[in-house]
This record gives C-alpha cells, sequence and structure tokens, in this order.
C-alpha cells in the first residue's frame, strides 16, 4: 500500500485552476456542518481545562464560575507546602534528561535505519515496532527487581533509565522518517568535496533536522513528564516524587482541598500543554511524512 | 516497511565498505532495549514458575504450574478483571476511533482559525492520566463539579455523584478517558488523510459522487491501514491502561472496575506478590499477543501492498 501511496502523492499533478470558491457555493450548509461539531468538541475539550483554572485561582469557599479577584494561595500551599516545588524539580530533571539521552540515540539509530542499508535492519524495525506492545504496567515486577539490583531505586538517574527505554522506539521510527526526509544528494555532494561523512552530517543533515529534533525530543519529554506508574514504583521516597505522585497523593488526602489539587493541577498542566501546543505541528507532519507506515 | 525498499541505492560501494557504522550507531538503542525489554520479558516468564514474594522470602522456591492453576481455577478477579479489561478496551476503542475519525475529517478542512483550532482539540493529548483524573475529579464532584452547576439551571438533581454510583462510575470513567484519547486518533488520522492526492476527490466528483459516497469509496480505504494499526496499538495501551483507573476509581467500587494490568499492578505494589503478578502478566501477554495476530489477519492488514 505505502508504494501506491507513495507514487501517487508524487505523481500529484500542480494545482489545477482553483476550485474550491467553486464548491463552497455549491455547498451551503458547509459552515453549520463544520462549525457547529467543531465548536461542540472544543466546548468538550477546554470545559474541563477552565474547571481546573477556576478552582486553582478562585479563594477556598467561593463557587464564582469566573475566579475574579484571583488568588495565589492555593499555589502557595502546593509549592511551598505540600511539596510541589520539589517535584516540579525533579519532573524537570526527570523530562530534560530523558529528552537529552532520547534525542541523541533517535538521531543515530534513525540516521542509520534511513542512510544505510544493512543485515538486521528489518528485524531491528520490527522489534522496534514489537516494543509498542509491551505493557508498561506490566513490566513493573521485572524492572523492579532489575532496579533493585542495580542500585536504581529512588534515584532520578533510574527514573531516566526507564523512561528512556519506553520511549525511544517510537522516537527512533519518528527521527528515521525525518532523516529520510532530508535529501541525501546533499550529504553527498558534501562527500565528493572530500568532507567525511560525520562532517558532512553534522554541517549538512543535522542543521536541516532541528525540527525533527525538536518534535522527537518534546514527545520524549512529555512522556518522561507524565509517566507514573515507574515514578510511584521505583521512587518512594518523597524527596524522589515526581509532579504525578504528588497528585496522586494530592488526590487521596487533599479530597477536600480542591483548590490545592486544581492548582497542583495547573503546575503539572502549564509545561506540558505548552510545549505540546509548539510542537503537535511537527507530529502530524511526521507521521504522514510516512514514519508510521515506514 | 516497504519505504525501506524505495530508498535510491546510492554510494553503495562505500557503505559496503564501512558496513561497521550502521551497527555502531543502533547499538545503544539495542543495548538499552535489551536490557531494559528484552531481558525483563524473560525474567516475567521465570517469576511466573516461582513462589516469588519479597515479604515473605522464606516460602520462595521453585513452583512449576502453581500459579497458573491458581489463576485459572480459583481466583475469580482474574477472570472479572479480564471481563472488564475487555469491555474498557472495546468501549474505549470504538468510541475514539468514531469521535477521532470525525475529528479529523473536520480539521482536515479549510477553515479559518483551524490552526488554533487543532491546538486546542489535541491538547489533553499531552495530559497525564493522573492528571486526568484530578481535573475530572474536580469537574465531577458532586458539591461544586459541573452536574451541581446544572441543576442550579434546572438540568438533573443536585448532589449526583457520577463516580460513587455503581451505575453510572463506567460511562463516566469512559467518558474522561475519551477527553484525553480521542486527541490520539485525531493525531494519526489527521495525518493519513493529508496524503490522499485531491485528484481522486476531483476525479470522484466528475463521476458524480457525492460528499457520502466519496467519503465511502475514497477516504474510507485510503484510511484503512492506518485504521487497522491506530486502533491495534489504541486497543494494547487501553489494555495496558493503569493511570487513570487507578487514580480515579481505584478499581472500585467492589473491583468493579479492575483491570488485568491493575490487579497486576495492585499485586506489585501493594502485596508484592511477584511470582503471582508475573503469572498474571504472562497472561496478559498471551493474551495481547494472539488477539493482536488475530485482529491483523482478520483485518487483512497491508493486503492491499
Amino acid at each position: 500500500m505505502t508504494e501506491t501511496l507513495v507514487r501517487e502523492t508524487v505523481a500529484e499533478p500542480p494545482d489545477r485552476a482553483a476550485p474550491p470558491r467553486r464548491k463552497r457555493r455549491e455547498d451551503p450548509g458547509r459552515g453549520w456542518r463544520l462549525y457547529l461539531p467543531l465548536g461542540l468538541y472544543l466546548l468538550f475539550t477546554l470545559v474541563p481545562f477552565y474547571w481546573m483554572l477556576v478552582f486553582a485561582f478562585r479563594p477556598t469557599g467561593s463557587t464564582a464560575l469566573v475566579p475574579w479577584p484571583i488568588t495565589f494561595e492555593h499555589f502557595d500551599t502546593v509549592w511551598n507546602d505540600l511539596g510541589f516545588g520539589l517535584f516540579f524539580r525533579n519532573s524537570l530533571l526527570i523530562g530534560v534528561g530523558t529528552l537529552g539521552v532520547v534525542s541523541v540515540l533517535a538521531l543515530a539509530g534513525g540516521y542509520a535505519l534511513a542512510r544505510f542499508r544493512f543485515r538486521g535492519q528489518r528485524v531491528f524495525l520490527l522489534a522496534l515496532l514489537c516494543t509498542q506492545f509491551i505493557p508498561g504496567a506490566m513490566m513493573l515486577i521485572p524492572l523492579f527487581v532489575i532496579f533493585k539490583g542495580a542500585g536504581l531505586l529512588n534515584s532520578l538517574t533510574g527514573l531516566v533509565v526507564a523512561d528512556t527505554a519506553f520511549q525511544l522506539p517510537l522516537a527512533l521510527i519518528l527521527m528515521s522518517g525525518f532523516v529520510r526526509n532530508v535529501p541525501v544528494e546533499l550529504e553527498e555532494a558534501a562527500m565528493v568535496d572530500g568532507c567525511t561523512r560525520l562532517r558532512a552530517f553534522f554541517a549538512i543533515t543535522l542543521p536541516q533536522l532541528r525540527p525533527a529534533l525538536v518534535a522527537v525530543g518534546s514527545f520524549a519529554f512529555i512522556g518522561a513528564w507524565n509517566n507514573f506508574l515507574f515514578a510511584l514504583m521505583f521512587a518512594s521516597r518523597q524527596d524522589k516524587f515526581t509532579l504525578p505522585v504528588g497528585l496522586s497523593y494530592a488526590l487521596g488526602e487533599f479530597n477536600t482541598d480542591f483548590g490545592a489539587l486544581a492548582a497542583g493541577g495547573v503546575v503539572a498542566a502549564v509545561p506540558v500543554v505548552l510545549v505540546f501546543a509548539v510542537v503537535q505541528r511537527f507530529l502530524v507532519q511526521g507521521l504522514s511524512a510516512g514514519a508510521v507506515k515506514g | 516497511m516497504t519505504a525501506l525498499d524505495s530508498r535510491p541505492a546510492v554510494a553503495a560501494p562505500r557503505r559496503r565498505r564501512r558496513q561497521w557504522a550502521p551497527y555502531a550507531l543502533i547499538a545503544p538503542t539495542v543495548a538499552v532495549l535489551a536490557a531494559f525489554l528484552l531481558y525483563p520479558i524473560g525474567s516475567v516468564l521465570y517469576y511466573s514458575l516461582q513462589r516469588y514474594n519479597v515479604t515473605q522470602p522464606w516460602k520462595n522456591g521453585f513452583a512449576g504450574l502453581d500459579n497458573f492453576r491458581r489463576m485459572l481455577s480459583d481466583d475469580p478477579l482474574f477472570w472479572q478483571s479480564l471481563l472488564f479489561s475487555t469491555k474498557w478496551v472495546v468501549a474505549q476503542v470504538g468510541l475514539q476511533l468514531l469521535l477521532g475519525l470525525a475529528l479529523a475529517l473536520i480539521i482536515n478542512e479549510t477553515f479559518v482559525g483551524r490552526g488554533l483550532a487543532r491546538s486546542l482539540v489535541f491538547s489533553p493529548w499531552a495530559v497525564s492520566g493522573v492528571l486526568t483524573t484530578g481535573i475530572w475529579i474536580l469537574l465531577y464532584n458532586p458539591s461544586t463539579g459541573i452536574f451541581q452547576e446544572l441543576a442550579n439551571l434546572g438540568v438533573g438533581d443536585h448532589g449526583t455523584s457520577v463516580l460513587g454510583d455503581p451505575a453510572t462510575v463506567f460511562p463516566a470513567t469512559v467518558v474522561a478517558e475519551l477527553w484525553r484519547g480521542v486527541p490520539f486518533f485525531a493525531i494519526l488520522l489527521l495525518a493519513d488523510l493529508q496524503t490522499i492526492p485531491k485528484d481522486l476527490y476531483e476525479a470522484a466528483s466528475v463521476d458524480g459522487a457525492g460528499r457520502w459516497r466519496r467519503f465511502l469509496s475514497v477516504t474510507l480505504p485510503h484510511l484503512r491501514d492506518a485504521i487497522v494499526l491506530s486502533t491495534l496499538l489504541r486497543a494494547v495501551w487501553e489494555f495496558n491502561n493503569v493511570d487513570l483507573i487507578y487514580t480515579l476509581t481505584g478499581g472500585g467500587p467492589a473491583n468493579q472496575t479492575t483491570t488485568l494490568p491493575l490487579y497486576v499492578a495492585r499485586k506489585a505494589v501493594d502485596s508484592h506478590d511477584f511470582g503471582y503478578g508475573s503469572a498474571l502478566t504472562v497472561a496478559g501477554f498471551v493474551i495481547l499477543l494472539f488477539s493482536s495476530i488475530l485482529y491483523l489477519r482478520l483485518s487483512k492488514f497491508g493486503s492491499r501492498a
């Protein structure tokens, strides 16, 4: 299927006299059919976010649906009294660590998949795809035993390692799609001019892969930032808690303090939602480029 | 996978001489995956044949198939959790696919504010399961939640507690996970929609095909493999999803919402019964593996290549 698809896409003729305007006139209900379901879905997406913001910014006891005047008391509570400042730092270190390791390994492996043809390539790719079927929750027991033996319990490094193992396969597959999109001819021209492959890679290909690195790295960051079970299982000491673990305790202990829960939620949500808003474009592009079908 | 073969074969002699390079490049990845994915899978098989409880080390030892016998014959919770897992996966994947496809079709149109709408509707994808729980607990809570506000407007009753009522706990949990899960399908299907050549639609229009007809004969066949792959990935993922259910319902009330992985996680985290937990894990693996193969066979994935 992929091959027919590629051929069709390539064979696409240049745009002829633009027909969309004519189409729109034929189709008077288009606005309704588009904006009504979209509006309803946006409501479904945004009301929960809004609910959290309202609870986070309105004073305790208030039931106003618009949080005015805004208060930061809940943020003060969670950040200083409940330790979310520390959890934020832990999550950030794990997220950035995973981002770094995954980006470098995915770049190396993705380049190998895209630019070389070698024995075992198909097996490697198949193995990467198969890892997507491995359940994280079900790996808890063996990983716990390994981590205990390796002294990686209650350590941020251990969590970076576990997150890397689970984020790397998809990152590598995505990255190989991105590398394939950079024309190999540029690199070869540089090599003809006397560059080594390594020089050619750093001078020619790497700069073109900057958006790809942003995308792949961000998804690794989001995955690590959000991981709950590994952090719960492998870091039981409170000074190693991450935001999801802290939040899960807030769910139990402060069931009545919705303001604190919401403020903790905002602290956990803001970084990933911002990162995601920036990079979601690349995800669709990367997948379109054939990474999934790869 | 065919894309690998379609690459231009250039500079082949040079590559053959430097055949160590690709292996050096993938070596770290292979090492990480072998140590933290492959080896654990092997060790789970080993533990499943052992009595292995961290809190009762004096009882540890070889158990043969005892764990599996106990699972199949004296553990009603195993069967119950498996049944609920199935129900959960079918409900989630079915609804996420329908809504995700609809959303992808809408976002694929050209309209004012498309970029912003896209970022907004995709954003729950980035939110963790625990945070989803936090958000929906705020929304569902009986005293200051959304049902209270709706009741103030005259819709429904005051004091509705959807998570406390056995009749509504399942749909309420499903909706919370849908909120986070639909964007996955929307993103994947949108990526595939963007590879459909426009002239296919034009040709269909010229042949007199209406909107519905074009969807059925152009869009849907084109999306088929993407739909099969994304539903399969998502089914596995939802089967294994623990974060949300663990924190939202804890598997209750009365184990009614306990999935198999949640049961495993509780065996591991709470009772440290690693041997029996491993046997449950192996059962989960086998079930997933065989249902995946069956699904790919039945859907004839990639057969149009």
